[in-house]
């Protein structure tokens, strides 16, 4: 009878450790990373061909093998939209067995893969998307958001625009969720810190010509014109700002979302004098000079903070991986969110419960003309803004993954 | 005096830049016209031409150091010469076949151009600087505009209007028109048919490359510039009257302005306010303001 | 004789695919296959080119969307909701289109869906340009769980037989003979006394209903829907894929889109797709459909077969 039970138990054990065991593998005996991304599209520059390169770094860092399993990696343009990308990862999913997805560059293609992570418990990771959704409301908890957020591109650029004395604003707004979501985060900042909102146009997305809309910023009379749009539409603004001389008249540019590539299109005539926030700068230190020179090597161009968010978030990933010895979803984004995260991207980087990678932003304005030393010599950094200060506190967070106390 | 609660002088200025964007469309809608009346084509391609022309003025400063004035003259001509390139090989086999195969064709010549360069050169664009002699604003009382922007509604309105003359005018244009109306006959008497249609189709496209040429400094030279202009112009041409020389000048320029006064009474509408019109001008005049009931 | 052989062998094979092919790509061929057929019964035997047929398809999606998501009705109403919404609009821009003949007829199509597009971007149901989210696939008939892909994938399967046969009979009804007459010669037709408008308008409302039918399952399928279905690139990808099979052939538009759609998805994920991208494969197959091989691959392979039957 002792003798039964004790088997009995034993079975149990045995049977539990298995089903841990199972759990703690590699699935298929490889990582596979599915990289989906705009490789053609507008925003295919910022993001694109370079994150490919960034993610072929990261592999090649790990000497192409995680956990002793091989790391496989499958690339796919998502041209920006919903439907292909929530198709693909849904393939890359049941198919290809691929672990995790990883950049996707708009709102609209990062929120369908979610729903499709929502069911089969993948990872994702997030580095060119923007919206403030993806970890508020939209939360997920298989998802890492990593490079930066709309609400911390407007807690960054717009209290800083304002304590300069940039009082009131007026905003020239791509009318589509991402440019709204921006406009709405930006106005609540300004109106904080004592600023006033005095309109807004919604121009249509994408628009070619600016000079009407510019036009009614000039006559609005405001301090700062807030340009919260992205890609090519945030280019052209600028260009048509120069051209009326907004900057002449007085008026203060703010661009909200501007990229390092963005500003080596426009050039510095063009682009000097403009505030921006960003996540990564490559001439900040060492380290980010070391990384960004491989980077440069290869493809000729320096990284945006998405390419360089692509690499620091497959490290991470590669490292929860390798101390769990599983690929499982749960169980590697459980380990990530336990590790802080520090390399030549993040300075005090974690990541918090509502998938938020909270790590220092930085402040800067790009450089005139005469101070830039050498090609791609363009931001002079303000100021860092600690993490916890750029991100939504949690306290204020609509995920309920937060447990509130 | 206000309008809406807005200001006159910025009513006059949104106005100023609805010009601007009807000269655009005034030149790109008069090379589709002149290439439709001839060859019955839609030319699909148009926008991705006035891409090329853009880039060929960009290619020229930065490899060739040919400033803007001469790209002026020799983008438009070395597009134009692409384009008879491809009526030679391409378009003049589908002269016997439905006139829709010609849209098909330069649609998907438009895919095949509008990709490789986006493979080559990337989406966001290079900036073409505005050549020294017209940078600056011009005070107009009511409003500062540059200099550039002037430039540009002065140069579309005079070769508008001397394409105008010399179609309706020369002796030229009166082949052309004959063409038009009837090309057996004209060939019949002496008249080089396939050769005009390639001139006329080099021409057209010669234009929207123009149009491109000065289009580069103000927008960014992009490979993907054409692609949505095109649809517009395209509703330019149905509201002017298709073939129409004179009325797609007219709509052009006109378009523009309706579509500049949108921009301040209701911004997100002014993609849309053309196609509005359109199909208001069809339900009342199915042949387009210009057009004549065939 | 040979056709009753060829469908029964198609539709086995329909029957058996998902077991070798991943189904949510079969399902996504057969939303196009339908589209394609939907657009082909208007092009291809009314000799109509409609370059806004992305309109209807993205319409419906929308709208089955957004019955299924916020209304929280059964999927196949949300099926039948959006087919008629499609309908609906097929009506308005037909009657307005088909005032013009040929080329013209094109265009005004074209800006009509332009409008349409933009009414989509504009309003606040449709989500902009993150789209309609998370539709849910939810029962069909109240009984059969559509969660899983293999028992959605046959639902799909039916739906589209359903659709395909109304477009046979029709194009051998009287009703599809009179539009041959129209598309062959148009002032005869009507010399003979032919309404000549109201068939074109018939066909025309019966093309939208079904792209919009096919806009809807895809809906169902991807579970979303969004603006890209409805961008004119979309209306110019349906002609693409009727042209590359052989217009005019009940069906061509099956395996131009099989081909269309399996292309694209292999060039998305192959490293010939990195250098040379889709947009420039699908652009060169449309300039060598229309140059050289003008009846398609249905069309080509059927005048082969004629061929050959002739000789032997």
């Amino acid at each position: 009878m002792h003798f039964a039970r004790t088997l009995a138990a034993t079975a149990v054990t045995v049977a539990l450790t298995a089903g841990a065991a199972a759990h703690a593998a590699i699935s298929d005996d490889a990582v596979k990373i599915g990289i989906l991304t705009d490789l053609s599209g507008t925003y295919s520059d910022l993001a694109g061909p370079g994150v490919v390169v960034a993610a072929e770094m990261a592999i090649a860092d790990v000497g192409g093998k995680v956990a002793g399993k091989p790391v496989v990696l499958l690339k796919a343009d998502h041209q920006n939209k919903a439907d292909i990308a929530a198709n693909k990862a849904r393939e890359w999913g049941d198919v290809e067995k691929v672990d995790a997805y990883v950049d996707l560059v708009t709102t609209s293609t990062a929120l369908a893969v979610m729903e499709i992570a929502k069911q089969n418990q993948k990872v994702v990771l997030i580095s060119g998307a923007g919206s403030s959704r993806i970890t508020n409301e939209d939360c997920n908890p298989t998802t890492v958001h990593w490079t930066y957020d709309t609400y911390a591109l407007a807690k960054g650029t717009g209290s800083a625009v304002v304590k300069e004395g940039g009082k009131t604003w007026f905003f020239l707004t791509a009318d589509y969720a991402f440019g709204q979501n921006l406009q709405k985060d930006v106005a609540a900042v300004v109106e904080a810190n004592g600023g006033k909102v005095l309109g807004a146009v919604k121009h249509p997305f994408p628009a070619s010509d600016f000079s009407s809309f510019i036009l009614q910023a000039q006559a609005s009379g405001a301090q700062v014109i807030g340009l919260a749009n992205a890609g090519s539409d945030t280019t052209n603004a600028i260009k048509a700002a120069n051209e009326f001389g907004v900057v002449q008249g007085g008026q203060k540019l703010a661009g909200l979302l501007v990229f390092i590539s963005d500003v080596h299109s426009l050039g510095l005539p063009v682009a000097q004098g403009l505030t921006l926030t960003t996540g990564f700068y490559w001439d900040y230190d060492d380290k980010t000079r070391e990384w960004s020179k491989r980077f440069f090597d290869k493809t000729g161009k320096m990284p945006t903070m998405v390419q360089a968010g692509v690499y620091s978030s497959l490290m991470h990933y590669f490292k929860a991986i390798e101390a769990t010895g599983s690929d499982d979803g749960p169980t590697v984004v459980k380990k990530m969110k336990e590790t802080p995260v520090e390399d030549f991207f993040a300075r005090n980087g974690k990541i918090r419960e509502d998938g938020r990678m909270v790590h220092d932003m930085y402040l800067a304005e790009v450089k005139k003309p005469a101070e830039s030393k050498a090609p791609w010599d363009y931001y002079k950094i303000l100021r860092v803004i600690p993490g916890d200060e750029a991100y939504l506190p949690l306290a204020e967070s609509k995920c309920p993954l937060v447990k509130k106390s | 005096m206000d309008l809406f609660n807005i200001p006159l002088p910025a009513i006059l200025s949104q106005l100023v830049v609805g010009l601007i964007n009807g000269s655009f469309y005034a030149l790109l809608s008069l090379g589709l016209a002149i290439i439709f009346g001839l060859l019955n084509i839609i030319n699909f391609a148009h926008g991705a031409q006035y891409m090329l022309g853009a880039f060929a003025a960009w290619f020229g400063l930065q490899y060739l150091g040919i400033n803007y004035w001469v790209a002026l003259l020799v983008a438009p001509l070395a597009v134009g010469a692409f384009g008879m390139l491809l009526e030679r090989t391409m378009l003049s086999r589908l002269y016997r076949e439905d006139h829709l195969y010609g849209l098909l064709l330069t649609f998907g010549l438009a895919l095949i151009i509008e990709g490789l360069f986006v493979q080559g050169f990337g989406v966001s664009g290079n900036p073409y600087a505005t050549p020294e002699a017209l940078r600056g604003p011009v005070n107009l009382g009511f409003m500062m505009l540059p200099k550039y922007r002037l430039w540009v509604i002065v140069v579309s309105v005079v070769v508008c209007i001397a394409c105008w003359l010399v179609i309706e005018r020369t002796k030229l244009g009166a082949y052309l028109r004959a063409g038009t109306e009837n090309p057996r006959l004209l060939q019949a008497f002496g008249v080089n048919v396939p050769l005009m249609i390639t001139l006329t189709y080099g021409f057209g496209v010669a234009l929207a490359a123009l149009a491109g040429v000065l289009a580069a400094p103000i927008f960014q030279v992009s490979p993907k510039m054409g692609s949505d202009l095109i649809i517009v112009v395209f509703a330019v041409v149905v509201i002017g009257g298709m073939g129409s020389i004179l009325g797609s000048i007219v709509t052009g320029l006109g378009l523009g302005v309706i579509e500049g006064a949108t921009k301040v009474v209701w911004p997100e509408a002014s993609n849309t306010v053309i196609f509005v019109i359109m199909a208001i001008v069809l339900l009342v005049r199915p042949a387009g303001l210009f057009g004549k009931e065939k | 004789m040979y056709q009753k052989a060829l469908y029964t062998a198609l539709l086995l094979l329909g029957l058996v695919a998902p077991y070798a092919i991943y189904p949510v790509f079969l399902m996504k061929v057969l939303c196009f296959a339908l589209f394609a057929c939907a657009f082909n019964l208007l092009l291809g035997f009314a000799g109509l080119l409609s370059f806004g047929h992305a309109a209807f398809f993205g319409l419906a999606g929308y709208v089955c969307g957004h019955v299924l998501k916020v209304w929280g009705l059964p999927t196949e109403l949300g099926l039948i909701v959006g087919t008629l919404a499609a309908g609906a609009l097929g009506l308005a821009v037909g009657a307005l289109a088909i005032r013009r003949q040929g080329i013209y007829f094109a265009m005004i199509t074209l800006a009509l869906s332009q409008m349409v597009y933009f009414f989509f971007l504009q309003a606040p149901f449709t989500g902009g340009e993150n789209g309609l989210q998370g539709v849910p696939r939810g029962h069909f008939l109240g009984v059969v769980d559509l969660r899983s892909d293999l028992a959605l994938y046959y639902v799909v399967l039916a739906v589209f037989v359903a659709g395909f046969w109304l477009v046979q009979r029709t194009v051998d009804s009287p009703f599809g003979q009179v539009l041959k007459a129209i598309r062959e010669n148009e002032p005869r037709a009507i010399s003979l006394g032919y309404e000549v408008d109201r068939y074109k308008l018939v066909a025309f409302v019966l093309s939208a209903s079904l792209a919009g039918l096919a806009g809807a399952l895809k809906s169902v399928v991807l579970q979303l829907a969004s603006l890209g279905d409805a961008h004119w690139h979309m209306s110019g990808e349906v002609v693409l894929m009727t042209l590359l099979g052989g217009m005019g052939t009940i069906l061509g538009p099956v395996v131009g889109a099989a081909t269309v759609v399996t292309l694209q998805n292999y060039l998305a994920s192959s490293p010939i797709g990195s250098y040379v991208p889709a947009p420039v494969v699908l652009g060169v197959i449309f300039v060598l459909c229309v140059l050289a091989f003008r009846r398609g691959i249905v069309g080509e392979l059927a005048a082969l077969v004629r061929k050959n039957l002739n000789l032997g």
